[in-house]
């Protein structure tokens, strides 16, 4: 259904809002970016926007006063006089700024705006954070060992062995489930069904403290185990709701003419209903890996802060708490827990989008 | 004879039920820990976790099955609608459920859930500062929040939808649904990030000194403002939902209606509210609906940007503080059954709604 296209001004006016609607939603993941690749210094000095052509004061000459030039008193320069301050800061004369270069050496730069943009990029801030830090350990016999930790990398692969199984796991055991829904008659089944809808909404915290009590009893805590069946049981109500209404919409004869030819429950559902369901599959399980890889409060109670078993979210909240202004290793960090999903999303954005109305617009 | 037969196939049936499911027990005991005390190179072991996640799960539904297919057709019938949906209803009984139950009872109890204190928690919780601000910032949060985001992804589905760069513009908008709310907050502390005097590297600050104005601290102590910053972030990362799920649902409405509608002379905005607004009010209801839910359960962005602190508590977070720091399981407790008994009404409405649909 192709819409008429309204002619004329208004299109240029919904154009440039939309325009600039975009920008402001591009501007902050730009911006990490960018400063993610400049180094340390540069960032905490000036904005990332200045690796963007801008007006900046470049030197052009330099100016040498005399070697006793006392920095206490009113500093001569040229016919007029100046306050050490004042050039540390730097001061504007006839469009030429005045500034130190050297203090101790009494030479001072003599600036001019210019075109110009900052172009120092590095790669040290993602080596830093995947490259991890050097532990010293106290061995019991008084010696002092150091330990190349593996950072980032170890925490990455934390992540996928989280993020995977706890996309597999309850897709599957939501798929045989909407397939009993849909398909098998069986006593309790409508008293079920309205019990796992009614689930979708309740939030898990009313969830975590009975059982992180059940986990420390089990000894499940930090275990990847015990937060594949937590992710599981929180996504499990949506993905049952999806997979249901996607499964019940097959035709009908299908199952019987495959019953005739003596096919059991299992072989329809592994031959017939999965592939039939492909798409369906792909959107809820882009849903729920991005949902488990950006998890954050799941993690960060049932895995707790051991390091070997540690995920993505968590080490950057800890960066966030113990290096709060290290914003080269921040940003490089952030954007690598980011590359993931993003890959996902931008490979797969069209399944992705699909799954979102199918699960919504029903209706 | 044919007894005879029978009984021996009893039997048969009769191990193999004991013996499957504790053999696959006993199996995926032995694997798990294997894995607890595992030393493996990261790689390996996030392979290795994929390969058993995947395999097991698959293992006992087959062998299962495989068990239930051995019974006579009578009771295979009766049984293997259990055995599809048995591990959903176990695990959600066990993990959500029972849990649900469990933390309505431990709300009666005192911190260390030791001493039954009748409904003082619930008291305390509408009466301790602390406790009361959370729930007032979260009631800005679902109130502000879903407004934004609703209104902003309606805008955004009906300019793109007239827009020359569609699907570029809905992509951008949508993309922060892809990140984590730790990576967001990240982005957001250096876009909000204060450092005294005119050199700013943050991009909010930067903006106000370059028009003149003082750079302000924005997420700590410009209170209570400080809240709407934050609740910024989740406006920018939601809103795309809203928009693609609007934006179908916008495609949707008939050409036809919308030209006649021009034909008469309405003008572009008595369109919107007449037309567009009336058409996909059930769809309206519904994105509200999962915003609010969202909001109401909002942590991530709270904790990574404030920790709490600062005036910005919620819900949530409170909840959190109470568990892990204070060890007060009473209040724990009680502010995750507010929560839930704030959900009630969206848990109803999504019922009806359900039923209305499927004719359940």
């Amino acid at each position: 259904m192709r819409r008429i296209k309204r002619p004329g001004k208004s299109k240029w006016l919904v154009n440039t809002v939309l325009a600039v609607i975009c920008c402001i939603w591009l501007i902050p993941t730009l911006g990490l970016l960018v400063s993610s690749f400049r180094p340390a210094a540069d960032i905490l000095t000036t904005g990332w926007w200045n690796i963007f052509p801008h007006r900046q004061w470049t030197t052009a000459t330099q100016m040498t006063l005399p070697k006793d030039t006392d920095l206490r008193q009113p500093i001569k320069v040229g016919d007029k006089t100046y306050t050490d301050a004042e050039l540390r800061k730097g001061v504007v004369v006839d469009g030429k700024q005045l500034i130190w270069e050297n203090r101790r050496a009494r030479v001072l730069d003599v600036q001019e705006r210019r075109w110009g943009m900052i172009d120092r990029f590095t790669l040290q801030n993602y080596a830093t954070v995947l490259g991890g830090k050097t532990y010293e350990i106290k061995m019991p016999d008084g010696t002092v060992t150091t330990e190349q930790g593996s950072g980032m990398s170890r925490s990455f692969w934390n992540t996928v062995a989280v993020a995977v199984p706890a996309t597999i796991i309850p897709i599957f055991i939501a798929s045989f489930a909407a397939y009993a829904f849909a398909w098998l008659r069986f006593p309790g089944r409508r008293v079920f069904f309205v019990i796992i809808i009614a689930l979708l909404v309740v939030p898990l915290q009313v969830a975590l403290i009975p059982i992180l009590r059940d986990y420390t009893s089990l000894g499940l805590n930090g275990t990847y185990f015990g937060i594949w069946i937590a992710h599981t049981a929180f996504g499990l109500p949506l993905i049952t709701y999806f997979m249901y209404s996607s499964i019940s919409q097959l035709p009908k004869d299908l199952f019987e003419s495959a019953f005739m030819d003596g096919a059991t429950n299992f072989t329809i559902f592994s031959r017939l209903i999965l592939p039939l369901t492909v798409p369906a599959l792909a959107s809820i399980s882009i849903f729920q890996f991005l949902w488990v890889w950006n998890d954050y409060l799941v993690s960060l109670i049932f895995l707790g802060s051991q390091p070997n078993v540690q995920v993505l979210s968590m080490q950057i909240a800890n960066l966030v708490g113990s290096k709060g202004n290290d914003w080269h290793l921040l940003t490089a960090g952030a954007f690598i827990s980011m590359l993931m999903p993003l890959a996902v999303f931008f490979a797969l954005q069209k399944y992705f989008v699909r799954g979102l109305l199918g699960g919504s617009v029903k209706g | 004879m044919q007894v005879q037969a029978k009984k021996g196939n009893t039997l048969r049936l009769l191990v193999l039920s004991v013996m499957v499911p504790g053999l696959n027990a006993g199996l995926h005991g032995l694997i798990f820990l294997f894995f607890r005390n595992s030393t493996l190179p990261p790689v390996a072991n996030a392979v290795l976790a994929i390969i058993w996640g995947a395999l097991g799960i698959y293992s006992i539904y087959f062998t299962f099955n495989w068990v239930v297919e051995q019974y006579p057709d009578r009771w295979k019938r009766r049984i293997l609608p259990f055995v599809f949906i048995g591990p959903a209803v176990l695990l959600l009984g066990w993990l959500l459920v029972l849990p649900a139950l469990r933390t309505l009872y431990l709300s009666f109890f005192d911190a260390s859930s030791t001493s039954f204190v009748g409904l003082s928690n619930y008291a305390a919780v509408f009466t301790d500062r602390l406790l009361a601000v959370a729930l007032r910032n979260n009631l800005l949060w679902v109130f502000v929040g879903t407004f934004f985001c609703v209104a902003l992804g309606l805008l955004i589905a009906i300019l793109a939808d007239r827009s020359s760069f569609e699907r570029l513009a809905k992509a951008i908008i949508f993309m922060p649904m892809a990140i984590s709310f730790v990576a967001a907050g990240v982005i957001w502390k250096f876009i909000y990030y204060y450092q005294p005097g005119d050199q700013q590297v943050g991009l909010l600050n930067a903006f106000v000194v370059a028009f003149g104005g003082q750079p302000q601290a924005w997420v700590s102590m410009v209170q209570p403002w400080n809240n709407l910053f934050l609740i910024a972030i989740l406006i920018w990362m939601q809103t795309g939902f809203a928009m693609v799920i609007f934006s179908a649902a916008i495609k949707g409405i008939p050409e036809d209606m919308l030209e006649a509608a021009r034909m008469d002379g309405a003008g572009e905005v008595r369109v919107f509210f007449s037309i567009i607004i009336p058409t996909i009010a059930g769809t309206l209801l519904s994105v509200t609906t999962t915003i609010i839910v969202f909001t109401l359960k909002i942590f991530d962005v709270v904790m990574i940007m404030t920790g709490g602190q600062y005036n910005t508590d919620v819900v949530a977070t409170q909840f959190y503080r109470q568990l892990f720091m204070f060890q007060n399981a009473g209040y724990g407790s009680t502010l995750a059954i507010v929560l839930l008994i704030a959900v009630i009404p969206v848990i109803v409405i999504n019922l009806r709604q359900f039923r209305r649909q499927e004719g359940y």
